[in-house]
């Protein structure tokens, strides 16, 4: 069977100018190079990185806030990269949704949690008020805003945090979508909030049968929240495979890093420093070679002379790094 | 003597609605030399509490009742002039956010300059040299103390304002949030950074986060707030072993982790409460599992579990989880 969502070479590029007058542009930003992944029907899927590793561009790509420069993007068989309008586009809109990161900003202030959520619902040709108003009271019992009534007629501003992601959950969840990118649902909320709204998108993928794409920095909540896991270095995926496969068997020097770096709660615990030389470089026309090569800590000749390495499978998961499988 | 010693300290916010009881008969000491940590929610009063030890609250911050004892001066007693000079020399503080706290049109090193000149009697040369030692000590090249801030990284900024925590050799620093707004690999260095700093200067360091591993990695002593109430205190260790109010339990429960078992999470119901009017008797009571009547109407006491271990719950889970 075919993945819900394949995504081939996906590329972009962003402009750089350098100059106000310039002429042509010459700089470009790589922010997502040659990306390939598939989400299967049901599967929460993770996209793992720093700032500025592209993972959220990779989000905006997917539900097509973004055009991308090259590659392509399949949902259920349907090549959906060039889709522009029409009916078609429609369609698509309403299989894919987004959750966004900050709910103080992502909701309407002058909307009411009703209108919030049944507006998809009015852009999708349910014109029924009665049957607006009961797809929205579901809906919100499913994210646990009960009882609704007392929830519908609120304006963001009189609800909390949490609640507020609630909402933003409901109305992407409200058009029953297949495929939802979550982009760091949880990282602006209190600690008490998060485990709840994490347990609450991980209990509509049952109810619904929604698959994710889950976008986070949080290694430990990508290991609560994924069946697999990608992990990004500018704009280039360097491993990927079972969550559990790459946390604890992971390959890549970078992903090593990564891991190495969380602190431990654990206070008799003594954590060794990361092995990762410098600081991230922007993605500004990036040499040919291997993108972490600049701060790799076992880089050999051959990472200094051949392209960047490719995807291939090491015991169960991908890793672009010419060295891994070789002690 | 305590390097610190905050006694019932309270403090209120005026605002429209009402008083906002931000901070409520906290108590706790930092000994010299020794890493605190403080842990807690957004809105739980760690920060108000942390602007009351440099007395930089806002105009409508009103201090009810307490004393906050630096070196044995109450600083809440101390005119304005006098407490001119505790700030940097005696607790400087490295802001949330510092990304944004240093001037973007003045250069790095004449930031820090400027301080060292206005606080210590020494001339621009010999702050220079001070500061080209900073930046050494904190992992900058001294160099960049000429560049301008957009210049930096997130990482390098956040280095540049540790550097000018320690400008004028204080005996404590207040780090509140210093890593939040950084990538993984980038807040690893920091907090490396800060614990080399603070053993080879010997500076008293007071750690906020609302994370409890990097309090955890930080601190050899820590205090739980909630909603505006330290709720425990002790030794870092102890409270991690052994914690006895069950918000910290629901703080370490609530955290998914990368190593040991995969767990299911267990979020706390409800929110903190609205602090324009907390709870009647324990403000955590409307979220705790072991709350009974006694919870609902009378504030706990504030009570030793073990030596130096202190908790302010009416029903501590003693020695529960080893």
């Amino acid at each position: 069977m075919s993945p819900l969502v394949a995504v081939d070479s996906l590329t972009k590029l962003f402009p750089v100018k350098r100059r106000v007058f310039a002429l042509r542009v010459r700089h470009y930003v790589h922010a997502v190079d040659g990306v390939s992944f598939a989400v299967e029907e049901g599967e929460i899927f993770g996209l793992v990185g720093e700032s500025g590793c592209g993972k959220t561009t990779t989000g905006k790509l997917l539900v097509k806030l973004l055009e991308p420069t090259s590659g392509r993007i399949v949902l259920e068989g349907q090549d959906i990269t060039r889709l522009r309008r029409g009916p078609a586009l429609r369609a698509f809109r309403r299989k894919v949704q987004m959750i966004f990161q900050d709910p103080y900003e992502s909701l309407n202030p002058r909307f009411t949690v009703f209108d919030t959520i049944a507006e998809p619902l009015w852009i999708h040709g349910v014109r029924s008020l009665a049957e607006r108003e009961a797809r929205v009271a579901e809906i919100l019992a499913q994210v646990g805003l009960t009882p609704p009534e007392t929830f519908m007629f609120r304006y963001p501003h009189e609800l909390s945090g949490g609640q507020r992601q609630r909402v933003a959950i409901a109305r992407a969840m409200v058009v029953h979508p297949k495929f939802v990118v979550a982009d760091e649902p949880t990282s602006m909320l209190d600690v008490s909030i998060r485990a709840g709204i994490m347990d609450l998108l991980l209990g509509l993928r049952q109810e619904l049968g929604v698959s994710y794409l889950y976008i986070t920095h949080d290694l430990a909540v990508a290991r609560y929240m994924c069946d697999r896991l990608a992990v990004m270095y500018l704009g280039k995926i360097v491993e990927v495979g079972p969550t559990e496969e790459v946390l604890q068997n992971p390959l890549h020097p970078y992903t090593q890093a990564l891991i190495a770096a969380v602190p431990v709660p654990d206070p008799t615990y003594t954590r060794a420093p990361p092995e990762i030389k410098g600081d991230v470089v922007a993605a500004v026309n990036p040499p040919p070679q291997c993108r972490f090569l600049p701060r790799c800590p076992r880089a050999q000749d051959l990472c200094r002379t051949a392209p960047h390495p490719p995807l291939v499978e090491h015991r169960d998961h991908g890793v672009a790094c010419y060295l891994a499988g070789h002690g | 003597m305590p390097l610190l010693d905050v006694r019932e300290l309270t403090l209120h916010y005026a605002t429209k609605m009402g008083d906002v009881h931000a901070v409520d008969g906290v108590t706790f000491a930092i000994e010299p030399g020794e890493a605190l940590g403080l842990v807690g929610e957004s809105g739980c009063g760690k920060t108000s509490l942390a602007l009351a030890l440099l007395r930089l609250l806002p105009d409508n911050a009103k201090v009810l009742g307490g004393q906050i004892l630096f070196e044995g001066v109450d600083l809440l007693r101390l005119p304005e002039n006098e407490m001119r000079r505790v700030r940097w020399r005696g607790i400087s503080m490295i802001f949330q956010a510092a990304m944004n706290s240093l001037n973007p049109v003045y250069r790095v090193g004449d930031q820090i300059i400027e301080a060292m000149q206005t606080h210590l009697n020494i001339s621009y040369a010999e702050a220079r040299r001070r500061v080209a030692h900073l930046f050494d000590l904190v992992g900058l090249a001294p160099e960049l103390m000429d560049r301008y801030p957009h210049e930096y990284s997130g990482g390098m900024k956040q280095r540049a304002v540790i550097a000018m925590a320690l400008a004028c050799d204080p005996k404590l620093v207040i780090a509140d949030e210093p890593t939040t707004a950084l990538d993984v690999i980038v807040q690893d260095r920091i907090l490396r950074r800060i614990e080399e700093v603070r053993r080879q200067l010997n500076m008293a360091l007071l750690y906020i986060s609302h994370d409890i591993a990097v309090i955890a990695e930080v601190s050899r002593r820590l205090g739980v707030m909630y909603a505006g109430n330290l709720v425990e205190f002790g030794d870092t260790v102890a409270i991690f072993q052994r914690p006895a109010h069950p918000y910290t339990l629901a703080l370490m429960s609530a955290f998914p982790s990368l190593k040991g078992e995969k767990r299911r999470l267990r979020g706390l119901p409800g929110e903190p409460p609205d602090l324009l009017r907390p709870p009647p008797g324990c403000r955590f009571h409307p979220r705790c599992a072991l709350a009974t009547e006694v919870c609902r109407t009378q504030a706990p006491p504030y009570a030793e579990v073990e030596p130096g271990h202190c908790v302010a719950c009416w029903h501590p889970q003693h020695r529960r989880c080893a």
